[in-house]
């Protein structure tokens, strides 16, 4: 088991290290450096960086020095929390990201809960009542959750809670709490606003994950060993969710895996729409503007997230199954 | 020349150990029924019968599509600021005498200017009516850039005045949502073909290298697929699509995003290729060619890839969808194409604040399109799915 966790370990760890040099590489696209791009905005703007300032922005990234050096500075920055300036809105990244993205990983987290706590009883609903109504019924929902894009369920129902509820249903917080400081009244009232988005991005996520555990279910439910259980005279329910499901989770934990870079991307467009405060406007803004240092920031911390999400899922699936482990 | 001989037996082998049973049920006992895998496949789609309609509404968007020019009554961009954000016109047979008549038409618009808001709204004059006339010449254009002629499949004739009709409605410059999306339609779809046809490539190489000869390189490839599958990879291709150069044209813009969205595409068809080439290198029929002599590029092309283009095929258009929908989210966040290239994605931008939405639901309307061939194709996908292994259950 260990050593599994270890191994599992190293294999994120080079893929976080390759993210990194991606992230880099984001940062390098645009032509020209970004030092220039920075004095001719703020010029723009009517002020003026002292020469010294420049020169040791110039010094602190490495500018004009070879690349693998002007990586490693900025990687050496990244690992103490410093991911360089925003070039639109010139404070450090680090200090605008940082609330934004405790919301990013709490829309997230809620979005896999949901889709687990719906993709799983549903599964196994459709199989164990294989072309009953309501096996079509979640088909058809499933199917056309997964056709939809997340931005335009967000839009329509969006356009819904306006034109017959007189709602404005974007955002997390009201007006009120927006800019307040964490109280509970403030909790409660992200709580109303959350199951929106979570709804969005869990109904296409959920969509893959019903016809995956369907199918997996269906494989499993026909086995000897089922028969068995029920010969022995185990009632239906227990018998359902202490054999086959079980089993026919496995493949579903490691899809999991996958479909959580998926589920980000849902949250990232999303969010766009809905206008929450999480990082997906974020960066969509600063690629527009060309703002590099919050892209590649932005790039880099959710990428890593969802590595480290991936390995968790990992693990978790060889602790519930042993033959994972030796692989 | 023994090794030519000995495949032929062995493919025209193949059909006959399946035989139909539907087809021999109905022909005379004592003639025996020789259907290729060909027919067994279409037999076998035609059952799916979702994927049958939804592949005929494919048929009709392609086609519409190809033909925008005809379909479309105006230009996708050409705006009048007489007509912005007209609702959906209603077409109604019974004309402005309160008659009943065969012909479809539509009502006049009489306008109104809220002395307030200052908003335009539209009211329908029900004493105004003017026929729909099909196939009209007007607007001559260039039909694929050679045949000159100015037929368009429907638009309203000279006694309609400057009157338009916007079957679905007008956007804030009062361009026709109708024209857009049939124009849209172009776009979209193609770029799905197209990004599907890169990335089929990419696959099939790489997938091909990878199952057929294994060992390290086979190593290296699913490395580099797993890192792309692990990462979320929309913020990359948003940051790869930011980076294309604004001065770039059109034309040049829609193949880097094409490049872009194919990119994405080609790791799950590597992954299928690669399967089938680790499943089929063990067969018989591979040994057999194997010691008969044949080259491995022989092998690979003549008695490998033709066992499984089906699968392939299946996959594809199975694949078709998520790009579709990357490139209408792309678009969406201005981040694809750009007007006044006009796709499906560029068209839902401009609903992308919900005080439009409210006041012109019917900008949506590109989104039902994108839903539908979506959809479409995942019925279709599944269909040659099922079909491309005939000789299965």
């Amino acid at each position: 088991m260990l050593q599994f966790i270890i191994r599992r370990s190293l294999v994120a760890l080079v893929t976080i290290w390759i993210i990194s040099i991606v992230s880099f590489a984001i940062i390098q696209l645009p032509p020209g450096d970004f030092l220039t791009t920075y004095a001719a905005n703020l010029a723009a703007m009517g002020e003026r960086v002292p020469e010294q300032q420049l020169a040791a922005m110039r010094e602190r990234y490495g500018l004009g020095q070879p690349i693998v050096v002007q990586y490693l500075k900025w990687m050496r920055g990244v690992l103490q929390g410093d991911f360089g300036r925003s070039l639109e809105w010139g404070v450090p990244v680090s200090t605008m990201l940082w609330d934004r993205m405790g919301l990013t990983v709490l829309v997230g987290l809620s979005s896999v809960l949901f889709v687990w706590s719906f993709a799983i009883p549903i599964g196994v609903y459709s199989a164990i009542r294989q072309y009953s109504l309501g096996d079509y019924f979640f088909t058809f929902i499933g199917l056309l959750g997964l056709a939809t894009p997340n931005f335009l369920l967000a839009l329509v129902l969006m356009w819904i809670g306006f034109a017959w509820f007189g709602q404005n249903v974007g955002g997390l917080f009201s007006p009120e709490y927006s800019n307040a400081p964490w109280s509970v009244g403030k909790v409660i009232d992200l709580l109303k606003h959350l199951w929106i988005p979570m709804l969005i991005v869990g109904t296409s996520g959920a969509a893959g994950l019903i016809r995956t555990m369907r199918a997996n279910m269906l494989d499993e439910i026909n086995q000897p060993y089922v028969e068995t259980a029920r010969a022995k005279g185990l009632s239906e329910r227990r018998l359902i969710w202490k054999y086959p499901v079980r089993v026919a989770l496995n493949p579903f934990i490691s899809t999991v895996g996958y479909a959580l870079p998926d589920l980000v991307g849902g949250v990232l467009i999303t969010a766009v729409v809905l206008n929450l405060p999480t990082v997906g406007p974020l960066l969509v803004r600063s690629l527009l503007s060309q703002d590099m240092f919050m892209a590649g920031a932005i790039v880099l911390i959710i990428s890593v997230l969802t590595v480290i999400g991936t390995l968790l899922s990992d693990i978790l699936l060889a602790v519930f199954d042993p033959r994972i482990r030796l692989e | 020349m023994g090794a030519s001989e000995k495949q032929g037996s062995l493919t025209s082998a193949s059909p006959g150990v399946a035989e139909p049973e539907p087809m021999v049920a109905d022909a005379a006992e004592e003639w025996i029924a020789v259907a290729s895998p060909g027919q067994l496949m279409w037999w076998k789609f035609r059952r799916h019968r979702m994927a049958v309609v939804s592949a005929a509404v494919l048929a009709v968007f392609y086609f519409v599509a190809l033909f925008a020019e005809f379909f479309s009554p105006y230009d996708p961009n050409a705006f009048d600021a007489k007509y912005k954000f007209v609702p959906p016109m209603q077409i109604s047979f019974i004309n402005g005498e309160g008659n009943f008549t065969f012909r479809p038409g539509v009502y006049g618009l009489i306008s109104h200017r809220d002395p307030e808001t200052l908003r335009i709204t539209y009211e329908t004059d029900k004493t105004a009516w003017y026929p729909i006339h099909f196939f009209v010449r007007e607007r001559p254009y260039k039909l694929f850039g050679l045949f000159e002629t100015d037929i368009h499949l429907y638009g309203l004739g000279e006694e309609a005045g400057d009157l338009k009709i916007f079957v679905l409605g007008s956007d804030r410059l009062g361009r026709d949502m109708a024209s857009r999306v049939i124009y849209g339609a172009r776009i979209s779809l193609s770029i799905g073909m197209v990004s599907v046809f890169l990335s089929l490539t990419l696959g099939v190489v790489l997938g091909g290298i990878s199952g057929y000869y294994g060992g390290w390189i086979d190593n290296l490839i699913q490395r580099v697929i797993e890192f792309i599958r692990s990462v979320p990879t929309l913020p990359l291709w948003m940051a790869l699509s930011a980076a294309l150069p604004n001065t770039w044209s059109q034309t040049q813009r829609y193949f880097g995003i094409t490049v872009i969205l194919s990119v994405i595409g080609w790791t799950v068809l590597a992954r299928q290729v690669r399967g089938r080439f680790l499943a089929l290198r063990t067969e018989d029929f591979v040994l057999a060619a194997r010691l008969n002599g044949a080259s491995d590029l022989r092998i690979i092309l003549r008695h490998m890839v033709p066992s499984f283009t089906s699968h392939i095929i299946a996959s594809l258009t199975l694949s078709i969808p998520g790009i579709i929908l990357t490139e209408t989210g792309l678009s969406f966040l201005g981040l694809g194409l750009r007007p006044p290239t006009v796709s499906w994605g560029v068209l839902l931008q401009e609903a992308q604040n919900i005080r439009t939405v409210a006041l012109a639901p019917w900008l949506l309307l590109p989104g039902l399109a994108v839903v539908i061939s979506v959809l479409a194709f995942n019925f279709v996908g599944d269909g040659l799915r099922d079909a491309a292994d005939p000789f299965n259950r």
